[in-house]
């Protein structure tokens, strides 16, 4: 190994060239636009960027705001719902268009379809789809059920179940098709193998396809893990972060900050905390992940 | 006479030919999009179309967003010709960072410092000296807009003070009106909050509370007194479920709601709608209470711009927003006070004329925008947008937080 090393620098010269500018982006815009916000996160600044120190205050002011609060929250069970459910519906559908049905193309498509829409036009939608007095609610009323009350985006316990409903409506379908991908990977001599061992339909899929799609699922969990994370249009198209702080997210709250309370010192130490967040959770996980690959491979 | 033509025809010429050398367009950015509001800039865009030059309208509805989108326009390097803003603090950063322009030579020809009346107005856009806005008109807060068909509908008196529209909130409701219409915005509400504080008061409470920044008074007993009245307030409004202030307007000139705390702007909504003040709706300043009011208002700030053409339009359009005729056309139509005390406003309407009389009194108050940061001003409203959305918070629990803001702003 060592011998080869200094091979190692320039081979493939013409590849580690053309890297260079997008190596220079991600110096200096991520990694040094991410310095400069920690950096100026720890300052006094308004409305314009200002170096007047002040240490932890904006830290301390952030982890004593309910509106902070509530958004962590929030950003948790939307997170953690989102992310168990649209697994699980998304790959439920991959599995049943898996079982050679008619018309799977038109069925792929209508369930793909509302990923092309952006998250105003469904939050807009859904907005529509759950107010009292023309969704859902006055369907059913006005079909008879007159004690019929579905309005979660007008009570703040479950406001942001109203928006989770939208995002899965989005997001389902890109998991889907991405899953259905996965499955047509998976070698039919397994699936013959399996029947022959006479193990059931649902057992080959939990013991042996699901273990086998692992980099889909990898592939998928960043996907939408990171769609969680900046959720910020869903929120402000169809509630506003409303009724009153119910439905605040963290993205949102670094935006309020910085352009409508003019106090970018607050915002970027929100956006900074963000970062911590999102950086204790994917260092571990890519450290195991491509680091062992490396030992391995 | 002879001379006056000449002089008039040399004008003329001079000032055609002029305005065809330097004829240039203008974009200038403002949320004034309801109905009174938009005819009222019209007036605004004609005056300054007379001189040749073409007003493009960049407006952009409701204030919170139009302010964030202006902001990141001119610190992005993308300046617009002008923009409105509320004058106060909110822009004392950009003024500091040298992006907007120093129009005290203006003020000095057009002789502002002499005409502008109330002078805290030219205060409020004086930073060391150096004058950066041209204040347009005064807006006060502290008015209660009573809807006569709702009362009569419910069987009662039109209420001459809060006290008495307090006590008819029942009745409204068992007539099925919503007592107060009020939209779910913040600063709607955190605004109506400062309207009871302003008014249910002494003025020397409110200013201590946003003037010093006094947090043991912003804690004490006659601030919970407001918090009481602003929970009460919660409680008439629980019906109210529109989000933009003139919806909410619109409920009281329908007759659908009792009556709504809002500024002298909804007077123009009043106007568009051909209702008649004193007939169809009455106006109570300082909620009938204890008549004054705060004079906020509306200026025109001029970023800095390179091009020496669109400077000299700036230049042009700063004197033009506050000739005389050009106040009395705008403020008639927005339903806001003008800002020069030497014009002749008999045109007013009755709610006008009882805002002028105070004016000239001097029962005035200065705007909380003038005296605590955005920041503080959005802490407020992200309390209230709570407190009025959420009926489980406590009048108590939310003076405790609204004393821990105060002490906290600067």
């Amino acid at each position: 190994m060592a011998a080869k090393r200094p091979n190692q620098l320039f081979r493939n010269m013409n590849a580690k060239v053309s890297a260079i500018p997008m190596i220079v982006t991600a110096l200096f815009v991520f990694v040094g636009g991410t310095a400069w916000t920690i950096v100026y996160s720890f300052t006094k600044s308004g409305l314009l960027p200002r170096m007047k120190w002040v240490g932890l205050d904006q830290y301390e002011r952030l982890w004593g705001t309910k509106k902070w609060l509530v958004s962590i929250e929030n950003l948790a069970i939307y997170g953690f719902s989102m992310l168990v459910l649209v697994f699980v519906i998304g790959f439920i559908l991959a599995a049943l268009l898996d079982q050679k049905i008619r018309f799977e193309n038109s069925i792929r498509t209508i369930i793909l379809y509302p990923y092309a829409m952006s998250f105003v036009v469904t939050g807009l939608v859904w907005q529509w789809i759950l107010n009292p007095e023309f969704g859902i609610q006055n369907i059913m009323q006005n079909a008879g059920w007159q004690g019929f009350t579905f309005n979660p985006l007008y009570n703040p316990d479950i406001a942001i179940f109203g928006v989770l409903i939208a995002g899965l409506w989005q997001g389902s379908g890109l998991v889907m098709v991405l899953m259905l991908a996965g499955l047509r990977g998976i070698d039919q001599e397994v699936w013959k193998a399996a029947r022959v061992d006479g193990i059931p339909a649902w057992k080959t899929y939990i013991f042996i396809v699901i273990p086998m799609m692992r980099p889909v699922f990898i592939t998928t969990l960043v996907l939408v893990v990171t769609g969680i994370v900046k959720v910020f249009d869903l929120i402000v198209a169809q509630t506003g972060g409303g009724p009153g702080i119910a439905t605040e997210v963290p993205a949102k709250y670094v935006y309020d900050m910085m352009f409508r309370n003019n106090n970018l010192g607050q915002g970027f130490a929100a956006s900074t905390m963000m970062l911590v967040t999102v950086a204790l959770v994917v260092v571990p996980w890519a450290m195991l992940e491509f680091g062992g690959k490396k030992k391995n491979g | 006479m002879k001379l006056t033509n000449k002089l008039l025809a040399a004008t003329a010429i001079v000032s055609a030919s002029a305005s065809i050398a330097n004829a240039t367009e203008l974009e200038v950015m403002h949320w004034w999009t309801s109905g009174g509001e938009a005819a009222a800039v019209a007036e605004f865009a004609k005056a300054f179309d007379a001189t040749g030059h073409t007003w493009v309208d960049a407006a952009i509805a409701g204030g919170e967003n139009a302010r964030a989108v202006m902001v990141s326009r001119i610190t992005g390097g993308d300046p617009m010709g002008a923009f409105q803003f509320n004058h106060g603090r909110q822009a004392e950063e950009l003024i500091e960072a040298g992006l907007l322009r120093d129009i005290t030579e203006i003020a000095e020809a057009e002789g502002w410092l002499d005409l502008v009346n109330p002078p805290s107005l030219l205060e409020a856009c004086t930073v060391d000296g150096r004058v950066y806005c041209a204040p347009v008109n005064i807006h006060s807060w502290q008015w209660l807009w009573v809807s006569h068909k709702a009362f009569a509908d419910a069987g009662l008196d039109v209420p001459a003070n809060w006290a008495e529209f307090a006590a008819s909130a029942d009745a409204l409701e068992a007539a099925g009106k919503i007592p107060m219409a009020m939209g779910q915005e913040g600063w709607q509400q955190s605004g109506a909050f400062n309207v009871m504080m302003a008014s249910l008061l002494p003025s020397d409470i409110f200013l201590s509370v946003y003037g010093d920044k006094d947090a043991d008074v912003a804690a004490g007993a006659e601030v919970a007194s407001v918090f009481a009245a602003a929970d009460a307030a919660r409680s008439m409004s629980a019906n109210s479920t529109v989000q933009n202030w003139n919806d909410a307007t619109n409920l009281v000139i329908t007759g659908q709601a009792g009556g709504q705390i809002m500024g002298d702007w909804a007077q123009g909504e009043f106007a568009v709608a051909g209702s008649v003040a004193g007939e169809d709706y009455s106006c109570l300043p300082g909620l009938g209470t204890n008549p004054r009011l705060s004079t906020g208002g509306d200026a025109f700030y001029f970023p800095v711009l390179d091009d020496a053409e669109q400077s000299a339009a700036q230049a042009e359009l700063a004197a033009l927003l506050l000739k005389p005729d050009v106040q009395v056309s705008f403020n008639l139509a927005k339903g806001s006070l003008p800002v020069r005390g030497d014009i002749d406003l008999s045109a007013a309407n009755d709610c006008m004329q009882k805002g002028l009389a105070l004016l000239a009194d001097g029962a005035l108050l200065p705007d909380p925008t003038m005296l605590i940061t955005p920041d503080t001003v959005n802490q407020i409203n992200t309390l209230f947008t709570e407190f009025f959305a959420d009926s489980s918070i406590s009048a108590a629990d939310a003076q405790a937080e609204f004393a821990e803001i105060i002490a906290d702003a600067e």
